[in-house]
Parts: C-alpha cells; structure tokens; sequence
C-alpha cells in the first residue's frame, strides 16, 4: 500500500497557447463525421482534442457526439477513443484513470502522464450521469477531465427537453400551441456553479464557449494540467435544435455570453475568475438585451414581449442578487438580513 | 462499399474504415477570393467539420469533406469567403 501512496500523481505541462498562431496545427478529430452542418458541438471536440495532444484517450457517453460521430466502420477520432453508456462518463474516467495508474504502478505500462479526457452532452451528464461525475469530483487521486457539451436538449433523438434547456423553448416535448404558450416553465440548471460549490477536492472547474477558440482550449489544457478530477462546462449552439442558420453558429455562441446568459469563469482552488466577455461585463460593461439573443432563434419563436421581459428579469437577477454574479445563486448576507428587519 | 475483412471488429484494422464523403451534403460551396485573403486562420480554427487546409498563402476548403455550413464565410474578418451555389455537377 505505501507504493499506491508514494507513486506519483503526474500530469502533463500544457501550457496555455498566446494567440491563434501558436496553435499546434495537428488535428486528433479529422473531417469526416455525420455531424450537422454547423455543428458546434463537433468543434468542442476538435478543439477539446488538439488542446490535449496526441498522449490522450478520449471517452464518449453516449450523445450527438457519439452517434453521429462513429457510426458502424467510421471513426473521426486519431486518438484512442471509447464509448461508454449514457450516464456514465464520470465511472468510466476514473475508472481508465485508475486502471492506467495501476498498470503504471505494476511495471506493465511505461510510467507516463495521460489524459483522461470523458464528454458527456447535457442529457448524459447535467440530467442522468450527475451522480457518476459527482463522484468523480470527489476522487483527488486519479486525473480525470469531464468535458460536458450542452446543446440544451437531446438533440441526438430529435430535441426532446433536458435539464439543461431554458425557459419556453421550444422542443419536441414542448411545442408551443394556441391555448398554451410557454410548454417548458423549468428555469436551466445551473452545473459549472453546482460542481464547483458543491466538490472540495475538485481543483478546477470552468465554463467555456467555443466561440472563444483559443481560451476555449487554454482552459482544456489548464485542466488537464492541475491534476484531479476536474470538471469544463461548454455552451455549444446546435442548429438542428435551436433553429437558425447553421451559419449564425458562431454569433449565437458569442451573443450568449454578450448577453450574461451563460457566463465564462474558471474556479481554481475556490478562487473565482472571470474571462474574456464576461470579465468586461463584470467590471461594468453594459449586457446586451437578451431577446437579440432569443429572436434569433426558432426555438423562441413563440415568445411575447411577456416572456422577454420574464427572461430578462431572471438574467439580471443573476448578475445583480447573487452573492457572487452569475457563479452561485445564494444571496448576500447583508440583503438577507435586511429583509429579515422588514418583515 | 465493400470490406476487406469478411470478419467484425474494424477498429482493429485502419484500412478497413469507411470514408464518409460529407462533401455531397453541400448546397453552397465557400469560394475564397485569395488577394484578399489574409491567412490569419479564424476560419481554420473555427470550422466545425476540420476541412479547412493551408494552401501556403490562403486557407481554402477541402471540398470533399465540406458541408457547406457558411460558418467560415461568416467568421471571415476580410471577408475573403462567399458562398456560392452548387450548380448540382
């Protein structure tokens, strides 16, 4: 026992790449996938892949990026690659990682950092395998990444609502009608904040947008490099499920964070740091009105002046009421206690 | 599509992989005006299907692979992609 105690936790150095030029031109998810026109998600992958490099094994739930990715005789992917079941991305990196480390450790692998890299899409990860990632999280001793994809609903079976979809949107579970408008009332879990408040031994944990390429991959690679379990959150725009122009992919994914819908910060070691867009909006810029967001989008087709008001109640309330802005939803002591004193 | 394994189990043997075309989903194809082309790269990082090659001095799409999906016209910074329609050849 005291050699499992003793052996090294290492994990490779990846140091963050500074702008688009230094990007390594390699590709370990090549052309070729049956994703959709436009797909985000399958550019997650890409970029998720090339920021960890070649010494990687990469485990998929399964999703959209499973399914359309490796059908029967077809693989994207030039690094090892695995498919586990639906809800369990989390049991399948901690277990790879403990099985490589036990291997290492018995003389029959040559002692080496590997990444672990597990994705899951929101279906996979926010609504069935959140208990099998939650207690990943909890096991410090193996180095594991969850990558968790969110398109906002199972697009892989046609749009049907998941945990992860926002308010009113339109899906196959809730088309809007003539006697009822809004068919999904549920506000979207919050899982960047959940996995982050809720894991002490998880040492890193960030939300990401692939619209922002290269901070994207500098976060993959920050994570993969402090070791632990550790935990990415990434906003992916889907055409098929939200219903725009697969050319607008890229705009709606920046106009997420513009807008302070989905906000870009890592916490490490409990430290919270805001980046990119975000960053400027917390230190006083302006966001953007939400329905520039939502009226892009067919999924929000149906909504009313009614609803963009209630959207844009619950995202200010997000970034004005929380203790800490758009991370956590507790709110602050002092406001408590007055209204204690109100009432 | 033939294998050439009458036996399962394809990821054992790269060569017997099957290549899916994407190329024949498209409905527009990006055409890249070189001159104004400014080889910065946004449109190879960000294209979804990885089908964007360096030519040396521009970026052009591998049209075997391209889906026709806009986004790298749309990312352009000088605007050096349009779209163009496919004429069904």
């Amino acid at each position: 026992m005291a050699e499992t105690t003793t052996f090294t936790n290492a994990t490779q150095i990846l140091e963050p790449f500074r702008g688009v030029k230094k990007v390594t031109i390699e590709e370990y998810f090549t052309s070729g996938h049956r994703t959709c026109q436009g797909c985000e998600s399958a550019l997650v992958m890409k970029l998720m892949v090339k920021a960890a490099g070649p010494r990687t094994i990469v485990l998929g739930s399964t999703g959209c990026m499973y399914v359309a990715n490796t059908t029967y005789y077809t693989t994207p992917w030039v690094v090892p690659w695995m498919h586990t079941q639906l809800g369990s991305s989390g049991s399948a990196a901690l277990g790879t990682a403990a099985g490589l480390k036990a291997l290492m450790r018995k003389g029959k692998m040559k002692a080496e950092p590997i990444n672990v890299i597990a994705f899951c899409g929101d279906g996979g990860g926010a609504d069935m395998g959140i208990g099998a990632i939650s207690a990943t999280l909890t096991h410090k001793e193996y180095n594991s990444l969850i990558l968790l994809y969110d398109n906002e609903s199972y697009a892989n079976t046609d749009i049907q609502i998941s945990g992860m979809t926002p308010f009113g949107a339109h899906t196959t579970f809730s088309p809007p009608g003539r006697a009822k408008r809004i068919m999904h009332t549920r506000w979207k879990k919050n899982m960047a904040g959940m996995m982050a408040a809720g894991h002490p031994e998880c040492r890193y944990v960030a939300t990401v947008c692939a619209s922002y390429a290269v901070e994207m991959m500098n976060r993959v690679r920050r994570a993969l490099t402090i070791g632990g379990p550790t935990f990415i959150h990434s906003l992916d725009p889907c055409p098929k499920g939200w219903d725009y122009d697969p050319m607008l992919s890229h705009e709606l994914g920046e106009l997420a964070i513009e807008t302070g819908l989905f906000p870009l910060y890592e916490v490490e070691d409990g430290q919270v740091r805001y980046y990119g867009k975000t960053k400027a909006i917390v230190e006083g810029r302006a966001r953007k009105p939400v329905r520039e967001y939502l009226l892009k989008q067919g999924r929000f087709a149906h909504f009313t002046e009614e609803d963009l008001a209630y959207f844009q109640r619950k995202v200010d309330a997000m970034w004005q009421t929380w203790e800490i802005p758009a991370v956590v939803p507790f709110k602050r002591l002092d406001a408590t206690k007055s209204a204690l004193g109100a009432t | 599509m033939r294998f050439r394994s009458p036996f399962e189990g394809a990821w054992a043997d790269p060569d017997a992989l099957l290549v899916i075309r994407t190329g024949d989903w498209r409905l527009e194809r990006p055409v890249v005006r070189e001159a104004r082309c400014s080889h910065c790269g946004l449109c190879w990082l960000w294209c979804p299907n990885n089908c964007i090659r360096d030519r040396g001095t521009h970026f052009a799409a591998d049209l075997t692979y391209c889906k026709g999906c806009g986004l790298c016209a749309r990312v352009c910074p000088a605007a050096a992609i349009v779209m163009r329609e496919e004429d069904g050849a």
